[in-house]
Protein backbone atom coordinates (compact mmCIF):
# COMPACT_ATOMS: atom_id res chain seq x y z
CA UNK A 1 0.00 0.00 0.00
CA UNK A 2 2.13 3.14 -1.62
CA UNK A 3 1.17 6.23 0.77
CA UNK A 4 -1.39 8.27 -1.04
CA UNK A 5 -0.73 11.39 1.09
CA UNK A 6 -0.01 15.01 -0.53
CA UNK A 7 0.22 18.17 1.21
CA UNK A 8 -0.54 21.60 -1.41
CA UNK A 9 -0.02 25.10 0.44
CA UNK A 10 0.61 23.15 3.67
CA UNK A 11 -3.16 21.37 3.44
CA UNK A 12 -2.75 17.62 3.76
CA UNK A 13 -5.03 15.86 1.51
CA UNK A 14 -5.06 12.03 2.13
CA UNK A 15 -4.91 11.31 -2.04
CA UNK A 16 -3.93 13.62 -4.56
CA UNK A 17 -7.87 13.43 -6.19
CA UNK A 18 -10.26 15.68 -6.22
CA UNK A 19 -13.67 15.98 -8.35
CA UNK A 20 -13.46 19.00 -10.27
CA UNK A 21 -15.57 22.26 -9.96
CA UNK A 22 -18.88 21.95 -11.65
CA UNK A 23 -19.12 18.04 -12.31
CA UNK A 24 -19.48 17.46 -8.85
CA UNK A 25 -22.13 19.64 -7.58
CA UNK A 26 -21.56 20.27 -3.70
CA UNK A 27 -21.05 16.82 -3.27
CA UNK A 28 -24.36 15.18 -1.85
CA UNK A 29 -26.05 13.41 -5.32
CA UNK A 30 -22.52 11.37 -5.32
CA UNK A 31 -22.62 10.69 -1.37
CA UNK A 32 -25.32 8.00 -2.60
CA UNK A 33 -22.80 6.02 -4.62
CA UNK A 34 -20.02 6.52 -2.08
CA UNK A 35 -18.51 7.81 0.93
CA UNK A 36 -17.00 11.13 0.35
CA UNK A 37 -14.29 10.63 2.57
CA UNK A 38 -12.79 8.55 -0.22
CA UNK A 39 -11.46 11.53 -1.88
CA UNK A 40 -8.46 13.72 -1.37
CA UNK A 41 -10.91 16.77 -1.37
CA UNK A 42 -13.43 18.87 -3.45
CA UNK A 43 -13.79 21.69 -5.65
CA UNK A 44 -17.05 22.51 -5.22
CA UNK A 45 -19.69 24.35 -8.08
CA UNK A 46 -18.51 27.96 -8.70
CA UNK A 47 -20.48 29.89 -6.73
CA UNK A 48 -20.96 33.30 -7.12
CA UNK A 49 -21.73 36.53 -4.62
CA UNK A 50 -25.32 36.00 -6.08
CA UNK A 51 -27.45 33.62 -7.24
CA UNK A 52 -27.55 32.27 -11.39
CA UNK A 53 -29.69 31.10 -13.15
CA UNK A 54 -27.07 29.75 -15.82
CA UNK A 55 -27.49 29.43 -19.80
CA UNK A 56 -30.37 28.03 -21.85
CA UNK A 57 -30.62 24.23 -22.75
CA UNK A 58 -28.66 22.57 -24.61
CA UNK A 59 -26.14 23.12 -22.12
CA UNK A 60 -23.66 19.96 -23.24
CA UNK A 61 -22.68 18.36 -26.53
CA UNK A 62 -21.05 15.16 -26.54
CA UNK A 63 -17.34 15.66 -28.96
CA UNK A 64 -14.64 12.93 -29.84
CA UNK A 65 -13.13 11.50 -26.54
CA UNK A 66 -15.01 14.63 -24.89
CA UNK A 67 -17.73 16.89 -24.69
CA UNK A 68 -18.93 20.57 -24.17
CA UNK A 69 -20.81 22.09 -21.85
CA UNK A 70 -22.06 25.75 -21.22
CA UNK A 71 -23.50 25.51 -18.01
CA UNK A 72 -22.80 29.36 -17.44
CA UNK A 73 -22.01 29.25 -13.51
CA UNK A 74 -25.54 28.55 -12.48
CA UNK A 75 -25.60 28.30 -8.76
CA UNK A 76 -27.46 29.27 -5.78
CA UNK A 77 -25.00 32.03 -4.16
CA UNK A 78 -22.55 31.96 -1.96
CA UNK A 79 -24.84 33.27 1.04
CA UNK A 80 -26.46 29.42 0.87
CA UNK A 81 -23.58 27.97 0.22
CA UNK A 82 -22.47 29.04 3.35
CA UNK A 83 -25.47 28.27 5.04
CA UNK A 84 -26.06 25.06 3.48
CA UNK A 85 -23.75 22.87 1.56
CA UNK A 86 -20.58 24.13 3.41
CA UNK A 87 -21.42 23.16 6.75
CA UNK A 88 -22.44 19.71 5.61
CA UNK A 89 -18.89 18.88 3.12
CA UNK A 90 -17.08 20.46 6.38
CA UNK A 91 -18.66 17.02 8.37
CA UNK A 92 -16.30 15.02 5.96
CA UNK A 93 -13.06 14.22 6.40
CA UNK A 94 -11.73 15.40 2.95
CA UNK A 95 -10.30 19.04 1.81
CA UNK A 96 -12.91 21.58 0.83
CA UNK A 97 -11.95 23.97 -1.75
CA UNK A 98 -14.57 26.62 -2.55
CA UNK A 99 -14.61 27.38 -6.49
CA UNK A 100 -15.57 31.24 -6.52
CA UNK A 101 -16.09 33.29 -9.57
CA UNK A 102 -17.25 36.85 -10.51
CA UNK A 103 -18.09 39.35 -13.35
CA UNK A 104 -15.48 41.85 -11.54
CA UNK A 105 -12.46 41.74 -9.46
CA UNK A 106 -14.66 43.37 -6.25
CA UNK A 107 -17.51 41.02 -6.58
CA UNK A 108 -14.77 37.71 -6.82
CA UNK A 109 -13.20 40.08 -3.36
CA UNK A 110 -16.61 39.92 -2.11
CA UNK A 111 -17.33 36.39 -2.64
CA UNK A 112 -13.65 35.34 -1.04
CA UNK A 113 -14.19 38.35 2.19
CA UNK A 114 -17.64 36.42 3.02
CA UNK A 115 -15.34 32.57 3.10
CA UNK A 116 -13.06 34.16 5.31
CA UNK A 117 -15.18 33.75 8.92
CA UNK A 118 -15.96 30.34 7.64
CA UNK A 119 -13.65 27.05 7.82
CA UNK A 120 -13.26 26.40 4.38
CA UNK A 121 -9.82 24.56 3.47
CA UNK A 122 -8.81 26.47 0.40
CA UNK A 123 -10.26 28.88 -2.00
CA UNK A 124 -9.82 28.26 -6.09
CA UNK A 125 -10.76 31.21 -7.71
CA UNK A 126 -12.17 30.90 -11.11
CA UNK A 127 -10.73 33.56 -13.49
CA UNK A 128 -11.17 30.82 -16.87
CA UNK A 129 -14.68 29.95 -17.17
CA UNK A 130 -15.43 30.13 -20.84
CA UNK A 131 -19.26 30.30 -20.35
CA UNK A 132 -19.87 33.54 -18.78
CA UNK A 133 -20.46 37.40 -20.85
CA UNK A 134 -18.37 39.17 -18.01
CA UNK A 135 -15.31 38.08 -15.98
CA UNK A 136 -14.96 34.25 -16.28
CA UNK A 137 -12.25 33.71 -19.00
CA UNK A 138 -12.25 37.72 -19.74
CA UNK A 139 -9.77 37.86 -16.14
CA UNK A 140 -8.30 34.70 -17.19
CA UNK A 141 -7.02 35.57 -20.99
CA UNK A 142 -4.76 38.56 -19.85
CA UNK A 143 -1.44 38.99 -17.89
CA UNK A 144 -2.36 42.11 -15.62
CA UNK A 145 -6.28 41.16 -15.45
CA UNK A 146 -5.65 38.05 -13.66
CA UNK A 147 -3.15 39.81 -11.57
CA UNK A 148 -5.44 42.38 -10.71
CA UNK A 149 -8.10 39.94 -9.80
CA UNK A 150 -5.85 37.46 -7.69
CA UNK A 151 -4.54 40.29 -5.93
CA UNK A 152 -8.14 42.35 -5.30
CA UNK A 153 -8.61 38.28 -3.40
CA UNK A 154 -5.80 38.07 -1.96
CA UNK A 155 -6.15 41.11 -0.20
CA UNK A 156 -9.15 40.04 1.98
CA UNK A 157 -8.08 36.51 2.54
CA UNK A 158 -5.62 34.37 4.34
CA UNK A 159 -7.31 31.02 3.03
CA UNK A 160 -4.83 29.50 0.94
CA UNK A 161 -5.64 30.87 -3.04
CA UNK A 162 -5.61 28.50 -5.70
CA UNK A 163 -6.25 30.46 -9.19
CA UNK A 164 -7.96 28.13 -11.75
CA UNK A 165 -6.23 28.95 -15.32
CA UNK A 166 -7.45 29.03 -18.75
CA UNK A 167 -6.21 27.13 -21.59
CA UNK A 168 -7.24 29.52 -24.27
CA UNK A 169 -4.27 31.61 -23.99
CA UNK A 170 -0.82 32.21 -25.38
CA UNK A 171 1.14 31.54 -22.42
CA UNK A 172 -0.65 29.83 -19.88
CA UNK A 173 3.22 29.82 -18.59
CA UNK A 174 2.50 33.98 -18.21
CA UNK A 175 -0.25 33.71 -17.11
CA UNK A 176 0.99 31.50 -14.12
CA UNK A 177 4.00 33.91 -13.48
CA UNK A 178 1.57 36.88 -13.20
CA UNK A 179 -0.92 35.75 -10.44
CA UNK A 180 1.89 33.88 -8.48
CA UNK A 181 3.36 37.56 -8.48
CA UNK A 182 0.08 38.93 -7.22
CA UNK A 183 -0.32 36.51 -4.03
CA UNK A 184 -1.67 33.41 -5.19
CA UNK A 185 -0.60 30.18 -3.46
CA UNK A 186 -0.97 27.72 -5.84
CA UNK A 187 -2.59 27.45 -9.21
CA UNK A 188 -5.01 24.70 -11.11
CA UNK A 189 -5.46 23.97 -14.41
CA UNK A 190 -6.51 23.46 -17.27
CA UNK A 191 -10.32 24.88 -17.28
CA UNK A 192 -11.91 23.63 -20.40
CA UNK A 193 -10.81 24.98 -23.97
CA UNK A 194 -13.50 26.04 -26.12
CA UNK A 195 -15.08 24.66 -28.96
CA UNK A 196 -18.41 24.19 -30.79
CA UNK A 197 -20.47 21.71 -32.55
CA UNK A 198 -23.22 22.52 -35.49
CA UNK A 199 -25.64 19.81 -36.12
CA UNK A 200 -25.73 19.59 -39.84
CA UNK A 201 -29.12 18.87 -40.34
CA UNK A 202 -30.18 22.32 -38.72
CA UNK A 203 -27.73 24.57 -39.48
CA UNK A 204 -27.89 25.05 -35.67
CA UNK A 205 -24.88 25.30 -32.75
CA UNK A 206 -25.62 22.24 -30.77
CA UNK A 207 -25.04 24.26 -27.83
CA UNK A 208 -27.81 27.36 -27.20
CA UNK A 209 -24.65 29.45 -26.05
CA UNK A 210 -22.85 28.52 -29.43
CA UNK A 211 -19.67 27.55 -28.27
CA UNK A 212 -19.05 25.81 -24.87
CA UNK A 213 -15.77 24.51 -22.75
CA UNK A 214 -14.45 21.30 -24.22
CA UNK A 215 -13.41 18.28 -21.74
CA UNK A 216 -13.01 14.60 -21.41
CA UNK A 217 -9.77 12.68 -22.39
CA UNK A 218 -9.39 14.51 -25.81
CA UNK A 219 -7.31 17.25 -23.84
CA UNK A 220 -5.41 15.27 -21.68
CA UNK A 221 -2.41 15.71 -23.68
CA UNK A 222 -2.59 19.50 -23.84
CA UNK A 223 -3.29 19.02 -19.95
CA UNK A 224 -0.21 17.30 -19.17
CA UNK A 225 1.69 19.81 -21.76
CA UNK A 226 0.34 22.90 -20.00
CA UNK A 227 0.85 21.29 -16.64
CA UNK A 228 5.02 20.69 -17.47
CA UNK A 229 5.00 24.65 -18.80
CA UNK A 230 3.95 26.12 -15.81
CA UNK A 231 5.27 24.02 -13.17
CA UNK A 232 8.38 24.68 -14.66
CA UNK A 233 7.46 28.40 -14.49
CA UNK A 234 6.80 28.98 -11.25
CA UNK A 235 7.92 28.01 -7.37
CA UNK A 236 4.13 27.61 -6.11
CA UNK A 237 2.44 23.99 -6.48
CA UNK A 238 0.47 23.07 -9.12
CA UNK A 239 -3.21 21.35 -9.08
CA UNK A 240 -3.45 19.91 -12.62
CA UNK A 241 -6.44 18.21 -14.33
CA UNK A 242 -8.01 17.91 -17.88
CA UNK A 243 -9.01 14.56 -19.28
CA UNK A 244 -7.90 12.71 -16.51
CA UNK A 245 -9.76 8.99 -16.56
CA UNK A 246 -7.28 6.43 -15.15
CA UNK A 247 -4.77 6.22 -12.27
CA UNK A 248 -1.89 6.22 -15.18
CA UNK A 249 -3.21 9.29 -16.31
CA UNK A 250 -3.33 11.48 -12.96
CA UNK A 251 0.36 9.59 -12.70
CA UNK A 252 1.20 11.24 -15.67
CA UNK A 253 -0.12 14.04 -14.91
CA UNK A 254 1.78 14.42 -11.57
CA UNK A 255 5.38 13.55 -13.43
CA UNK A 256 4.45 16.67 -15.64
CA UNK A 257 4.48 18.73 -12.34
CA UNK A 258 0.98 18.81 -10.49
CA UNK A 259 0.97 17.83 -6.52
CA UNK A 260 -2.45 16.93 -6.89
CA UNK A 261 -4.90 16.12 -9.51
CA UNK A 262 -8.81 17.11 -10.55
CA UNK A 263 -10.97 14.84 -11.97
CA UNK A 264 -13.92 16.11 -14.22
CA UNK A 265 -15.77 14.44 -17.11
CA UNK A 266 -14.40 11.11 -16.60
CA UNK A 267 -17.19 11.28 -13.73
CA UNK A 268 -19.38 11.32 -15.97
CA UNK A 269 -18.37 8.16 -17.68
CA UNK A 270 -17.79 6.24 -14.75
CA UNK A 271 -19.39 7.92 -11.86
CA UNK A 272 -16.74 6.22 -9.67
CA UNK A 273 -13.98 7.52 -11.31
CA UNK A 274 -12.61 9.58 -8.51
CA UNK A 275 -12.51 6.39 -6.22
CA UNK A 276 -11.40 4.09 -8.77
CA UNK A 277 -8.62 6.70 -10.14
CA UNK A 278 -6.89 6.26 -6.90
CA UNK A 279 -6.68 3.05 -6.23
CA UNK A 280 -5.02 2.36 -9.65
CA UNK A 281 -2.57 4.97 -8.74
CA UNK A 282 -1.71 3.21 -5.98
CA UNK A 283 -1.52 -0.43 -7.74
CA UNK A 284 0.89 1.53 -9.93
CA UNK A 285 3.11 2.91 -7.22
CA UNK A 286 3.17 -0.83 -5.30
CA UNK A 287 4.19 -2.49 -8.83
CA UNK A 288 6.98 0.11 -9.24
CA UNK A 289 8.04 -0.30 -5.19
CA UNK A 290 7.34 3.91 -5.35
CA UNK A 291 6.73 4.46 -1.71
CA UNK A 292 5.00 7.68 -1.82
CA UNK A 293 3.20 9.59 -4.30
CA UNK A 294 4.79 12.95 -3.56
CA UNK A 295 8.30 10.88 -5.04
CA UNK A 296 6.63 11.21 -8.48
CA UNK A 297 5.68 14.71 -8.55
CA UNK A 298 7.31 16.68 -11.08
CA UNK A 299 9.98 13.74 -12.05
CA UNK A 300 9.75 13.71 -15.97
CA UNK A 301 12.99 13.26 -17.70
CA UNK A 302 12.71 15.56 -20.69
CA UNK A 303 14.59 15.48 -24.02
CA UNK B 1 -33.99 8.07 -4.04
CA UNK B 2 -32.09 5.58 -4.12
CA UNK B 3 -29.86 4.40 -7.23
CA UNK B 4 -27.13 2.18 -7.83
CA UNK B 5 -24.34 2.03 -10.82
CA UNK B 6 -23.58 -1.66 -12.11
CA UNK B 7 -23.44 -3.79 -14.97
CA UNK B 8 -26.19 -6.18 -15.63
CA UNK B 9 -26.93 -8.54 -18.39
CA UNK B 10 -29.25 -8.39 -20.69
CA UNK B 11 -31.79 -11.61 -21.35
CA UNK B 12 -33.86 -10.85 -24.04
CA UNK B 13 -33.48 -7.71 -26.84
CA UNK B 14 -35.61 -7.86 -29.98
CA UNK B 15 -35.91 -5.40 -32.71
CA UNK B 16 -39.66 -3.62 -32.42
CA UNK B 17 -39.37 -1.37 -35.50
CA UNK B 18 -37.08 -0.05 -37.60
CA UNK B 19 -33.67 0.92 -35.47
CA UNK B 20 -35.85 0.75 -32.55
CA UNK B 21 -34.67 -2.16 -29.85
CA UNK B 22 -36.07 -3.69 -27.03
CA UNK B 23 -33.92 -4.70 -23.70
CA UNK B 24 -35.04 -6.90 -21.14
CA UNK B 25 -32.18 -6.23 -18.13
CA UNK B 26 -31.89 -8.60 -14.83
CA UNK B 27 -31.17 -6.19 -12.29
CA UNK B 28 -32.80 -6.81 -8.61
CA UNK B 29 -31.88 -3.76 -7.21
CA UNK B 30 -33.12 -1.69 -9.47
CA UNK B 31 -36.45 -2.56 -10.60
CA UNK B 32 -37.29 -2.48 -6.98
CA UNK B 33 -36.33 0.85 -6.46
CA UNK B 34 -38.03 1.61 -9.84
CA UNK B 35 -40.92 3.98 -10.40
CA UNK B 36 -42.93 4.62 -13.49
CA UNK B 37 -41.56 7.77 -15.40
CA UNK B 38 -37.76 6.99 -14.40
CA UNK B 39 -35.02 6.59 -16.54
CA UNK B 40 -31.88 4.39 -16.59
CA UNK B 41 -28.53 6.14 -17.56
CA UNK B 42 -26.89 3.84 -19.73
CA UNK B 43 -23.17 4.01 -20.68
CA UNK B 44 -22.24 3.62 -24.39
CA UNK B 45 -18.91 2.14 -25.11
CA UNK B 46 -16.00 4.59 -26.41
CA UNK B 47 -18.75 8.05 -25.47
CA UNK B 48 -17.71 10.15 -22.61
CA UNK B 49 -21.29 10.39 -21.95
CA UNK B 50 -23.94 8.19 -21.03
CA UNK B 51 -27.38 8.23 -22.46
CA UNK B 52 -30.63 8.92 -20.71
CA UNK B 53 -33.53 6.05 -21.58
CA UNK B 54 -36.71 5.98 -19.47
CA UNK B 55 -38.17 2.75 -18.24
CA UNK B 56 -41.11 0.69 -20.43
CA UNK B 57 -41.23 -1.86 -17.74
CA UNK B 58 -40.88 -2.79 -14.20
CA UNK B 59 -41.11 -6.29 -12.81
CA UNK B 60 -40.12 -6.24 -9.47
CA UNK B 61 -41.07 -10.43 -8.91
CA UNK B 62 -38.85 -11.00 -11.90
CA UNK B 63 -36.32 -8.63 -11.07
CA UNK B 64 -35.79 -7.04 -14.66
CA UNK B 65 -36.45 -3.83 -16.00
CA UNK B 66 -37.53 -2.95 -20.03
CA UNK B 67 -35.85 -0.32 -21.85
CA UNK B 68 -37.08 0.72 -25.53
CA UNK B 69 -35.05 2.74 -27.38
CA UNK B 70 -34.42 3.92 -30.71
CA UNK B 71 -31.15 4.91 -32.64
CA UNK B 72 -30.76 8.59 -32.68
CA UNK B 73 -26.91 8.68 -32.92
CA UNK B 74 -24.02 7.42 -32.52
CA UNK B 75 -24.16 6.62 -29.14
CA UNK B 76 -27.82 5.03 -29.59
CA UNK B 77 -26.43 3.30 -32.12
CA UNK B 78 -23.32 1.79 -30.10
CA UNK B 79 -25.46 0.59 -27.15
CA UNK B 80 -27.90 -1.28 -29.80
CA UNK B 81 -25.10 -3.20 -30.64
CA UNK B 82 -25.40 -4.84 -27.20
CA UNK B 83 -26.77 -8.76 -27.38
CA UNK B 84 -28.28 -10.93 -24.84
CA UNK B 85 -25.93 -12.11 -22.47
CA UNK B 86 -23.68 -9.05 -22.65
CA UNK B 87 -23.64 -6.79 -19.67
CA UNK B 88 -25.28 -3.06 -19.43
CA UNK B 89 -23.68 -0.55 -17.83
CA UNK B 90 -26.65 2.00 -15.98
CA UNK B 91 -26.64 4.01 -14.13
CA UNK B 92 -30.45 3.89 -12.45
CA UNK B 93 -32.98 3.99 -11.89
CA UNK B 94 -32.92 8.38 -11.85
CA UNK B 95 -35.02 10.88 -12.00
CA UNK B 96 -38.58 12.14 -10.75
CA UNK B 97 -41.07 10.10 -12.14
CA UNK B 98 -45.26 10.03 -12.55
CA UNK B 99 -47.64 10.56 -9.91
CA UNK B 100 -49.91 7.85 -9.08
CA UNK B 101 -53.23 8.36 -7.95
CA UNK B 102 -54.65 5.09 -6.55
CA UNK B 103 -58.03 7.35 -6.22
CA UNK B 104 -58.25 8.41 -9.73
CA UNK B 105 -61.30 6.89 -12.20
CA UNK B 106 -60.16 7.85 -15.34
CA UNK B 107 -57.07 9.13 -16.89
CA UNK B 108 -55.61 9.42 -20.29
CA UNK B 109 -51.75 8.32 -21.81
CA UNK B 110 -50.34 9.92 -24.52
CA UNK B 111 -47.44 8.72 -26.15
CA UNK B 112 -45.58 10.50 -29.23
CA UNK B 113 -43.03 7.95 -31.09
CA UNK B 114 -40.54 7.31 -28.89
CA UNK B 115 -42.69 8.95 -25.91
CA UNK B 116 -44.40 5.77 -26.08
CA UNK B 117 -42.47 3.57 -23.53
CA UNK B 118 -42.89 5.53 -20.40
CA UNK B 119 -46.23 4.97 -20.62
CA UNK B 120 -46.82 1.55 -20.77
CA UNK B 121 -45.88 1.22 -16.70
CA UNK B 122 -48.33 3.57 -16.40
CA UNK B 123 -50.99 1.60 -18.59
CA UNK B 124 -50.02 -1.04 -16.45
CA UNK B 125 -50.82 0.43 -13.23
CA UNK B 126 -54.36 2.00 -14.54
CA UNK B 127 -55.46 -0.96 -15.97
CA UNK B 128 -59.22 -0.24 -17.60
CA UNK B 129 -59.19 2.85 -15.88
CA UNK B 130 -56.72 4.27 -18.69
CA UNK B 131 -57.14 5.37 -22.38
CA UNK B 132 -53.83 5.23 -24.13
CA UNK B 133 -53.15 7.64 -27.09
CA UNK B 134 -50.22 6.38 -29.27
CA UNK B 135 -49.22 8.85 -31.99
CA UNK B 136 -46.55 7.88 -35.06
CA UNK B 137 -45.26 8.97 -38.06
CA UNK B 138 -46.65 6.38 -39.80
CA UNK B 139 -47.76 2.67 -39.54
CA UNK B 140 -44.27 1.24 -39.70
CA UNK B 141 -42.83 3.22 -36.77
CA UNK B 142 -45.62 1.53 -34.69
CA UNK B 143 -44.46 0.11 -30.82
CA UNK B 144 -46.33 -1.21 -28.09
CA UNK B 145 -49.53 -1.51 -29.45
CA UNK B 146 -50.29 -5.08 -27.96
CA UNK B 147 -48.45 -4.07 -24.88
CA UNK B 148 -50.65 -1.53 -23.84
CA UNK B 149 -53.93 -4.03 -25.52
CA UNK B 150 -52.82 -6.46 -22.45
CA UNK B 151 -52.77 -3.74 -19.68
CA UNK B 152 -56.90 -4.30 -20.12
CA UNK B 153 -56.76 -0.25 -21.34
CA UNK B 154 -58.15 1.49 -24.08
CA UNK B 155 -56.16 2.21 -26.68
CA UNK B 156 -56.33 5.02 -29.89
CA UNK B 157 -53.97 4.58 -32.51
CA UNK B 158 -53.15 8.08 -34.35
CA UNK B 159 -50.19 8.23 -37.35
CA UNK B 160 -49.56 11.50 -39.28
CA UNK B 161 -50.40 10.01 -42.66
CA UNK B 162 -52.81 7.99 -41.77
CA UNK B 163 -51.23 4.45 -42.89
CA UNK B 164 -52.90 3.17 -39.77
CA UNK B 165 -55.65 4.64 -37.19
CA UNK B 166 -56.46 8.04 -37.10
CA UNK B 167 -55.26 10.05 -39.22
CA UNK B 168 -54.03 13.02 -37.42
CA UNK B 169 -52.30 13.96 -33.81
CA UNK B 170 -53.21 12.89 -30.89
CA UNK B 171 -54.25 16.06 -29.92
CA UNK B 172 -57.92 15.61 -31.54
CA UNK B 173 -58.62 12.47 -29.97
CA UNK B 174 -57.58 14.04 -26.55
CA UNK B 175 -59.90 16.92 -27.16
CA UNK B 176 -62.63 15.02 -27.65
CA UNK B 177 -61.87 13.41 -24.34
CA UNK B 178 -61.73 16.25 -22.87
CA UNK B 179 -65.31 17.57 -23.89
CA UNK B 180 -66.85 14.50 -22.59
CA UNK B 181 -64.96 15.22 -18.83
CA UNK B 182 -64.19 13.29 -16.07
CA UNK B 183 -60.37 12.93 -16.52
CA UNK B 184 -58.51 12.76 -13.86
CA UNK B 185 -54.95 13.11 -15.19
CA UNK B 186 -53.44 13.27 -18.74
CA UNK B 187 -49.90 11.99 -18.68
CA UNK B 188 -47.94 12.70 -22.02
CA UNK B 189 -44.33 11.97 -23.44
CA UNK B 190 -43.14 12.84 -26.97
CA UNK B 191 -42.08 15.98 -28.82
CA UNK B 192 -42.14 19.37 -27.47
CA UNK B 193 -44.62 20.93 -30.01
CA UNK B 194 -47.08 17.71 -28.68
CA UNK B 195 -46.64 18.31 -25.53
CA UNK B 196 -46.96 22.00 -25.32
CA UNK B 197 -50.27 21.70 -27.46
CA UNK B 198 -51.45 19.13 -24.52
CA UNK B 199 -50.31 21.16 -22.11
CA UNK B 200 -52.82 23.70 -23.73
CA UNK B 201 -55.94 21.33 -24.02
CA UNK B 202 -55.34 20.34 -20.50
CA UNK B 203 -55.20 23.85 -18.79
CA UNK B 204 -57.98 25.13 -20.92
CA UNK B 205 -60.37 21.81 -19.37
CA UNK B 206 -58.58 22.14 -16.00
CA UNK B 207 -57.34 19.13 -16.06
CA UNK B 208 -54.29 17.86 -13.96
CA UNK B 209 -51.58 16.71 -16.55
CA UNK B 210 -47.82 15.86 -16.28
CA UNK B 211 -45.43 15.44 -18.72
CA UNK B 212 -41.80 13.47 -19.36
CA UNK B 213 -39.10 15.87 -20.99
CA UNK B 214 -36.08 15.16 -22.72
CA UNK B 215 -32.61 17.47 -22.74
CA UNK B 216 -28.74 16.34 -23.70
CA UNK B 217 -27.45 15.00 -19.92
CA UNK B 218 -24.38 14.31 -18.24
CA UNK B 219 -24.25 13.35 -14.85
CA UNK B 220 -28.29 12.66 -14.79
CA UNK B 221 -28.25 12.92 -11.01
CA UNK B 222 -28.50 16.49 -10.96
CA UNK B 223 -24.76 17.79 -9.66
CA UNK B 224 -23.47 19.04 -12.96
CA UNK B 225 -26.74 21.38 -14.02
CA UNK B 226 -26.25 20.29 -17.71
CA UNK B 227 -29.83 19.56 -18.57
CA UNK B 228 -31.59 22.61 -17.30
CA UNK B 229 -35.31 23.59 -18.00
CA UNK B 230 -37.06 26.39 -17.72
CA UNK B 231 -39.89 26.33 -15.40
CA UNK B 232 -41.90 28.28 -12.86
CA UNK B 233 -42.09 27.30 -9.23
CA UNK B 234 -43.61 29.72 -7.07
CA UNK B 235 -44.45 32.72 -9.36
CA UNK B 236 -40.75 32.60 -10.01
CA UNK B 237 -38.66 31.29 -13.14
CA UNK B 238 -36.31 28.87 -12.63
CA UNK B 239 -34.14 26.29 -14.32
CA UNK B 240 -35.09 22.85 -13.25
CA UNK B 241 -32.79 20.15 -13.88
CA UNK B 242 -34.72 17.60 -16.36
CA UNK B 243 -32.65 14.47 -14.39
CA UNK B 244 -33.43 15.20 -11.02
CA UNK B 245 -36.51 17.43 -10.69
CA UNK B 246 -37.78 15.69 -14.11
CA UNK B 247 -37.93 14.23 -16.36
CA UNK B 248 -41.58 14.44 -15.27
CA UNK B 249 -42.73 18.06 -14.51
CA UNK B 250 -46.26 19.76 -13.67
CA UNK B 251 -47.32 20.81 -17.25
CA UNK B 252 -48.30 23.87 -15.79
CA UNK B 253 -45.15 24.49 -14.47
CA UNK B 254 -42.84 24.16 -17.50
CA UNK B 255 -41.93 27.28 -19.80
CA UNK B 256 -42.48 25.92 -23.54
Amino acid sequence: MADLSVKVCGVDFKNPIIPASGVFGYGREYEELFPLDKLGGIATKGTTLHRRTGNLAPRIAETPSGMLNSVGLQNPGIDHFIETELPYLLTKDLVVLANIAGSTPEECAQVAEKLEATDVHMIELNISCPNVKQGGAAFGTSCEMAAEVTRQVRKVTTKPLVVKLSPNVTSIADIAKSVEAAGADAVSLINTLLGMRIDINTGRPILRNNVGGMSGPAVFPIAVRMVWQVANAVNIPVIGMGGVSSGRDAIELMMAGASAVQVGAAIFTDPYAPVRIAEEMNEFLDSKGIASVRDIIGTVKPW
Amino acid sequence: MKYTQGKYIITRKTAIAKEIYSFTIQCPEVAEAAQPGQFVHIRANGFTLRRPISICGIDKEKGTLRIVFEIRGEGTAEIAKLNEGDLIDMLAPLGHGFTLMPEAKKVVLIGGGIGTPPMLPLAEYYGGRATVISGFRNASAMILQEDFKKTGAETVLCTDDGSAGIHGFVTEPLKELAAKGGIDAVYACGPMPMLKNIAAICKENGIYCEISLEERMACGIGACLGCACRTVRNDEEYFAHVCKDGPVFKAEEVLF
